[in-house]
């Protein structure tokens, strides 16, 4: 084999590499969910894009006056970005635009819970959780 | 002899520009605030408002503010106890009235170090510097809360809050 051609063959690995290495932390992220889903349903039979996209634009009445849905900060389009409430730009929040997201449980799980406790008042469900993150992978 | 006005002259102007430009630069160096540097402080601080310069409050209020994020104004902002512990160490540091001093001094002159506000808004200093900015801007729907300082500060980002 050539070098140059080794040269290539070491950088497709490394990019095929790093591909996977944002794609497994997000498969673990939904499995977790849909195991936790499952448990909590036995009738639970999968994560629904759908769902999360009606869910992505749903007004909730729990949380705060001026954050009832995930658009109030999230673009209605989850490819172009928001806006926090102090004026921040918020990057796409779907994977499309931003393909470095949800590499990181923790990180995800911080920004659930924060958010969640703020437009619906309560902590997200497994299954909310799970179709919210289907839909932005979809995206 | 024969004295060369002219160039005399030039060399004159060209002296007092620099001068008064000079003058101007070191005044606007009291608009500086070095911006925040640790990753973990700006992900952690800057994710929902501009991540904001340690020197712009007193330690007191850092540390009375990092003992109660989960009211941290309005919102819950809680991290786990070793980033908060990060956050707390670098923003006592380089508080205002700590490392950060040189940048902080001229905000936070008249304003007690142990007894001071939470919000930099509320820093008399700081007050007097936005008295001129009317009602009506701080509604306009670019702007909408004091807290978004990059909405008039166009390089705040980087540290820099002239006009």
């Amino acid at each position: 084999m050539t070098r140059k051609k080794k040269t290539l063959l070491l950088g497709l690995t490394l990019a095929l590499a790093s591909a996977t290495a944002q794609a497994a932390p997000r498969d673990d992220l939904l499995a977790g969910y849909a195991a936790a889903a499952n448990k909590a349903d036995p009738a639970f039979t999968g994560f629904s894009a759908a769902r999360g996209e009606a869910f992505h634009r749903k007004s909730f009445a729990g949380g705060k006056a001026d954050t009832p849905a995930c658009t109030s900060c999230h673009a209605n389009d989850p490819r172009t970005a928001g806006r926090t409430p102090a004026g921040k730009t918020i990057e796409p929040v779907a994977v499309s635009a931003s393909p470095g997201r949800y590499g990181d449980p923790a990180k995800v799980e911080k920004w659930f819970k924060r958010n969640c406790h703020d437009v619906l008042g309560r902590e997200c469900t497994p299954q909310e959780k799970g179709d919210w993150l289907s839909f932005m992978l979809s995206r | 002899m024969n004295i060369p006005y002219r160039a005399l002259a030039i060399g004159l102007v060209t002296i007092a520009l620099s001068a008064l430009l000079f003058q101007r630069a070191q005044a606007g160096g009291s608009h500086y605030f070095a911006p925040v540097g640790d990753p973990v402080v700006k992900e952690e601080c800057g994710s929902c408002h501009l991540a904001f310069p340690p020197s712009m409050l007193p330690a007191s209020s850092w540390q009375r503010m990092m003992a109660d994020l989960k009211n941290h104004f309005g919102d819950d902002a809680s991290v786990d106890p070793a980033t908060a512990r990060r956050i707390t160490d670098y923003l006592l540091a380089n508080a205002g009235d700590a490392g950060g001093r040189r940048y902080g001094d001229k905000l936070l002159r008249g304003t007690s170090t142990t007894n001071a506000p939470l919000r930099i808004t509320e820093l008399r200093k700081w007050v007097r510097e936005h008295r001129e900015v009317p009602a009506w801007e701080w509604k306009h729907q670019d702007v909408r809360t004091k807290a978004n300082c990059v909405a008039c500060h166009a390089a705040a980002d980087r540290g820099y809050y002239e006009d």
